[in-house]
């Protein structure tokens, strides 16, 4: 199948305006604001079952509907801060394929209301934005954003906005804090952004991916986009696939692929043709899953991979094979989360802190038994006691590693194997 | 004073936020004071603060929080290398080491001649391609992907090349 996301894997010069143009381009963003009210793109966009792909998997029609019509100017503010680590879809998309994304943008602002888009980079993105406020200059020349779009009364600005390196700025009340010129810290929630979002007002945080499926969707319905996918997990995934693979890279494919297909079929197999021994299905903020067959040949959808206790999440795949002990690799995602950690709740900062020294007490062969359960003690004290996830997501792959991986925490094997 | 140096810069950077949360600002300028001395100067810390209404307090604990902004001077080029788990799977702490070698210094420390630091970095969004790093310096950000330490040293020459003559 053609791409859809991914389309300049097919089509090369897709970024120009004229070659975007020429293979549809701007046609769902005329239809939506020339055929359209507010409200039928928001029902559209419900009915297709599209979920947000930043992570959580929200319906995004739904995420919409919940912005009220009696306070405003409405904001829609396109997250493309990607910083977890093994997450490299959105700034394919951006860098190839930028033009679906800003009509996405543009959908979105249509359906909610909003006068005013703002494209929220991770500071990392730095010519990645020139990409974007050049696209966007020529989308207001050739007359699809600027004053009284097609002829109508709807007027539209987007404009980017740089983080400037802080992983918590993906979450979406910090992703606030930041465009409002403060420390990225996330707010205390309720209200929430479709409430009280950007300078207070009623705001959209959709990601990258998300928005860039929404041309499609206006353009070939919602039945289309449900016929793709599985039951509750409609339409395609980018995949970001890294780690100990052949051929490391994107991949969009029909949710319901098994992780098989992905490392062997599309990854070209394990590095060094080793077995795989764990699969990271969200990035560092994942479960650690064992890699058996059953794990093998589960389908990469919402719901199956919850069976395996872990989350699809931002289907950041990454494959560890048996060159490394997983003592190693929680020892690198609590070393991240501890980086990331904005200080804000005692048990996120306190606890990753605490986390790192027994980690490395463990790491230097020092009373292993007593420190791995100290270390899971306090990664199970972090859990529901902060305001945003990041505090839970620091302790996934440290309970799950010590639970499901007991042989690599044994005192003879811990501090063993590197990457 | 960036007024003076960048006027039109600043001029479109306050057009993109409403005329009252010109706070939103911040980040922007303080790239720009980056690009003048760097490092965000205290001056340039003041100034910016006078520009958008607020106090230096709450210019200087946006340069704190957030890694991308440094209030000290340091090597012409910070090269900064993703060391976290999808790079390290990839080779990155070892070429880490290397480099250091190479370059004879520490992570954190600059080279003799001003040029490089060398610091170690959290994820980029490069995984599928490392070693990676990112080069930052007055100019901006720029991304160093599927790299050797080979390919790194002769990057570092052209680089070193670039700055003779310039102050």
């Amino acid at each position: 199948m053609a791409a859809l996301l991914l389309r300049h894997r097919d089509i090369p010069a897709i970024g120009e305006l004229d070659v975007y143009q020429k293979n549809g381009g701007f046609e769902a963003w005329k239809k939506a604001v020339t055929t359209m009210e507010p409200q039928d793109v928001t029902n559209l966009v419900k009915a297709s079952g599209l979920r947000g792909r930043g992570g959580a998997g929200f319906p995004t029609g739904l995420k919409w509907s919940f912005i009220p019509n009696t306070i405003w100017p409405h904001y829609v503010v396109a997250n493309a801060d990607e910083s977890e680590p093994g997450t490299f879809k959105d700034r394919e998309i951006m860098e190839n394929n930028p033009l679906q994304f800003l009509e996405g943008v543009a959908i979105a602002c249509y359906a909610v209301g909003a006068n005013a888009g703002y494209v929220y980079l991770r500071g990392e993105f730095w010519p990645l934005a020139a990409i974007l406020d050049e696209k966007i200059s020529e989308m207001e020349q050739a007359g699809f954003l600027g004053d009284r779009l097609f002829g109508s009364e709807y007027s539209l600005h987007i404009y980017t906005h740089l983080g400037a390196g802080a992983y918590i700025c993906g979450e979406e009340t910090a992703l606030l804090e930041s465009i409002e010129g403060k420390r990225g810290m996330p707010r205390i929630r309720p209200p929430f952004p479709a409430v009280y979002g950007l300078y207070g007002k009623p705001t959209v945080v959709n990601n990258v991916e998300t928005l860039t499926n929404l041309p499609l969707i206006v353009e070939k319905g919602a039945d289309w986009y449900k016929s793709l996918g599985t039951a509750d997990s409609a339409g395609v995934k980018i995949f970001s696939l890294s780690g100990h693979v052949k051929k490391p890279g994107n991949y969009e494919l029909p949710f319901g692929t098994t992780y098989r297909a992905l490392i062997y079929e599309y990854g070209g197999g394990v590095t060094e043709d080793r077995p795989v021994k764990a699969i990271m299905s969200a990035g560092a903020s994942s479960a650690m899953i064992v890699a058996d067959d059953k794990a093998l040949d589960t389908p990469m959808d919402y719901a199956s991979v919850r069976t395996l206790g872990a989350d699809l999440g931002s289907a950041s795949v990454i494959v560890i094979n048996d060159s490394v002990d997983v003592d190693w690799v929680i020892n690198k995602t609590i070393h991240f989360f501890k980086h990331e950690s904005c200080g804000k709740c005692t048990p996120c900062r306190d606890g990753t802190y605490w986390m790192q020294h027994l980690i490395e007490r463990i790491e230097s062969g020092e009373d292993v038994e007593a420190n791995t359960r100290l270390l899971r003690t306090v990664a199970k004290q972090i859990q529901n006691k902060c305001l945003c996830p990041l505090g839970e997501f620091s302790t996934m792959a440290v309970t799950t590693a010590i639970e499901r991986f007991p042989t690599d925490f044994q005192p003879s094997i811990a501090g063993g194997k590197h990457g | 004073m960036l007024a003076d140096n960048y006027p039109d810069e600043i001029e479109r950077i306050l057009a993109k936020y409403p005329p009252e949360q010109k706070r939103s600002a911040v980040m922007p300028l303080l790239y720009l004071a980056q690009c003048q001395d760097g490092y965000v100067t205290k001056a340039a810390m003041e100034d910016i603060a006078r520009m958008l209404d607020i106090s230096s307090t709450d210019v200087a604990q946006v340069v704190g929080f957030y890694t991308l902004y440094h209030d000290q001077p340091a090597g012409k080029f910070r090269m900064q290398v993703c060391t976290d788990l999808p790079c390290a799977l990839r080779g990155a702490d070892k070429f880490m080491q290397q480099l250091c070698t190479n370059l004879g210094i520490q992570v954190g420390e600059t080279t003799a001649d001003g040029l490089i630091t060398l610091e170690a970095v959290t994820c980029l969004a490069g995984c599928d391609r490392a070693p990676m790093f990112q080069i930052q310096s007055r100019d901006g950000l720029e991304y160093h992907e599927n790299m050797s330490v080979d390919k790194t040293m002769e990057l570092v020459e052209t680089l070193k090349k670039s700055q003779a003559g310039v102050k």
